[in-house]
């Protein structure tokens, strides 16, 4: 019981980031355009959050300026891809090469002269856990009610996320654009609007993620301190079937291989740290590859048809 | 106003090469910025890589020795992305690699003639680059399963693996506790040419020149751009698509092991940390700014392996971080995406909407 309710926990901690992420590329890509710029993504909103939670230690800004970050690097990804009309996927792997290269270029630089400029190793701020009463008693699932603030609202933005999406004119249209523009814009949609706002606001949410990762889960600033959750994230929204709901899945079922690998590392296990850190990557390729197989017995799991397509106006 | 795209039937000629220069000098105007913002001068810094990068002739070598394995993963990358695949696990292939070629340079040579021994090694080396991409491509053609993420987890896998050697089961006994292998036999040392740069330099050039010749001139690789260009026409021009994929995946994923292979070989003499250091990531930019053209890949990933050089000298002179090279890298693909618009659309501006509608109307629009 104790080690279900302590492995819940720390699986939902580290899937939290996850999970931001998800629903913020889920809302992308319903829109139709794929982006792969996540990691760099993560890592800017991880690297600058971190900073102004030293330098002003406040984390409501922190998390405010990871949002703009997110935004702004998700509009190049949005103007490229839509109105320049640049191939999704070089497009979005350039934003990763630059979000990465930059972030680690800040983190060298933004620190404190006494630090050498650097940002590894300082401590700033960080989100606490605080347990609920009453709620934090209950066997196994009081592990959900013993988060920091980043993981309790994902209890409300989940519900919201998926209401959004499936329950308003504006979540219809959303879906519609994924599907089929042309029909979408006859019907009276400004397609090239939204596919900005749903590109800007999913990247937003996806450096919520990195934010989280800076100022809860892993609280302060590591080269590399996603390890690839920015990649992982994009086969989460396909083992979520673009469906914000089951972000909590992918996430829990991520984050809970993390925690059993620190289980496990704490138990001391014969096992090398090294193929247990391969877990959560060679998981991925399994998650990918069951849900192809999944889709060719013809399962519909429902990508958005027109997912990855530059929009024309003009083409008929 | 009105703006209107009219694709063009071929790509402009002009746009191909204008793009990626005036996007280098954008990548160095936007960077500049970056710099000023952060209270140090572009044009000092800027000098201070350039001389960093090619003032000297140990400069020269040392912007080689980065610029080798920029090519053969460049070049690697390239041959697969033109087939639209997304082979982004050049920095896996890389490290399974280093990692098979140190097996063959350790632990066959007892028994392997010495004269041997390199050869062997990086044959070994190229063939397990092109099993790591192998991977991906046959999940690609068989289940369709996406290759982006595939090839991208695989590099993590591949990195953890050549750690646990290294930290584990390969670790010099007598190295005093540093994590890396034995060095290799002299045997399996690459030739250096001048400084630390290797003999890979020429094995580099001649595959970029026969990579044009296969791809330009043969009918395989008119057979390739076919499939780049429409997966549909080619099956209707009987070409075997999944089989052409998989086998230019492996020739792809073999150049990113060569570059593997001459890193252990030629630099490092073991394997050991600093195998991956992210040449197969730089390897997009390097094939995507040279337009996926062999020829052009080897004076791009000079320039790109001057910048990360540059940014070395640019920390250890002004104190400015090395990811400095990073981020001009990264900022060059923006305003090349940007402009391939301008090669594959003729753009027109109509002050008036009638004429707009008018001129696209016999276009059948």
């Amino acid at each position: 019981m104790e080690l279900i309710t302590s492995i819940l926990a720390i699986a939902l901690r580290a899937g939290t980031s996850l999970v931001y992420a998800t629903i913020g590329e889920t809302y992308t890509e319903r829109a139709g355009i794929l982006n792969l710029g996540l990691e760099g993504i993560m890592l800017m909103g991880a690297v600058c959050s971190f900073a102004t939670a030293y330098y002003t230690g406040s984390i409501v800004l922190a998390i405010l300026v990871a949002l703009a970050v997110g935004a702004a690097m998700a509009a190049i990804h949005a103007f490229l891809t839509i109105t320049m009309r640049a191939n999704q996927v070089v497009s979005g792997l350039s934003i990763t090469l630059f979000g990465s290269g930059f972030a680690s270029f800040l983190g060298q630089r933004l620190g404190p002269e006494s630090n050498n400029h650097r940002l590894v190793g300082l401590v700033g701020p960080r989100l606490k856990p605080e347990n609920l009463p009453w709620l934090s008693d209950i066997p196994v699932l009081g592990a959900l009610f013993e988060q920091d603030i980043l993981t309790y609202a994902l209890y409300v933005l989940i519900p919201l996320a998926w209401f959004y999406l499936y329950k308003t004119r504006n979540g219809l249209n959303l879906r519609a654009i994924g599907e089929d523009p042309q029909t979408a814009d006859a019907m009276g949609v400004d397609v090239f609007k939204a596919k900005f706002l749903y590109t800007i606001a999913g990247g937003a949410l996806v450096a919520l993620g990195g934010a989280q990762l800076s100022l809860s889960y892993t609280p302060g600033w590591s080269e590399n301190i996603t390890g690839g959750r920015g990649w992982i994230v994009i086969a989460l929204v396909i083992f979520s079937m673009w469906n914000p709901a089951r972000a909590i899945w992918g996430a829990l079922l991520f984050g809970g291989i993390n925690a059993i690998q620190f289980r496990l590392q704490a138990s001391g296990t014969t096992i090398p740290a090294g193929f247990l850190n391969m877990l959560p990557y060679l998981t991925t390729i399994l998650v990918l590859v069951a849900m192809t197989f999944w889709e060719s017995l013809s399962k519909r799991i429902g990508a958005p048809a027109a997912l990855g397509n530059a929009y024309m106006r003009e083409e008929k | 106003m009105n703006i209107h795209f009219e694709k063009r039937k071929t790509l402009s000629r002009k746009a191909l090469v204008l793009v990626p220069l005036v996007s280098l000098a954008a990548s160095f105007v936007l960077t500049g910025l970056i710099l000023i913002l952060f209270g140090a001068n572009p044009f000092a810094t800027y000098g201070a890589m350039l001389k960093g990068a090619f003032g000297s002739w140990r400069a020269w070598t040392e912007t080689l020795v980065k610029a080798i394995p920029l090519m053969l993963t460049g070049l690697g990358v390239s041959v697969a992305f033109r087939l639209k695949f997304w082979n982004i696990g050049a920095e896996g292939q890389l490290t399974v690699a280093g990692v098979a070629t140190a097996w063959v340079a350790i632990f066959w040579s007892p028994w392997l003639p010495a004269g041997l021994l390199l050869p062997v090694a990086v044959l070994v080396g190229a063939a397990a680059g092109a099993l790591w991409a192998g991977v991906p491509a046959l999940l690609k053609t068989s289940l369709k399963v996406d290759e982006t993420l595939v090839t991208l987890m695989l590099n993590y896998v591949a990195i953890l693996f050549s750690e646990f050697l290294y930290y584990g089961p390969w670790r010099d006994p007598k190295g005093f506790g540093f994590p890396g292998t034995a060095p290799f036999p002299d045997a399996a040392w690459l030739p250096r040419i001048a400084g630390r740069a290797h003999a890979g330099l020429y094995v580099a050039l001649v595959a970029a020149l026969l990579l044009w010749v296969v791809l330009n001139r043969t009918k395989w690789g008119f057979e390739l751009s076919i499939i780049g260009n429409s997966q549909r026409a080619a099956r209707y021009q009987g070409i075997a698509v999944e089989r052409n994929v998989v086998l230019a995946v492996l020739l792809s994923g073999a150049l990113c092991g060569l570059a593997g292979s001459f890193e252990v070989t030629g630099i490092s003499h073991r394997l050991q940390q600093g195998l991956s250091i992210g040449y197969g990531y730089t390897a997009i930019i390097v094939a995507w700014m040279a337009q996926l053209n062999p020829l052009a890949i080897v004076p791009v990933a000079l320039l790109m392996a001057g910048l990360l050089v540059g940014g070395d000298q640019v920390q250890m002179v002004m104190g400015l971080p090395a990811a400095m090279g990073l981020v001009l890298q990264g900022m060059i693909l923006f305003p090349m995406l940007a402009g391939s618009l301008f090669a594959e659309y003729r753009v027109k501006v109509y002050k008036n909407p009638a004429k707009a509608a008018e001129s696209r109307a016999p276009g059948g629009a």
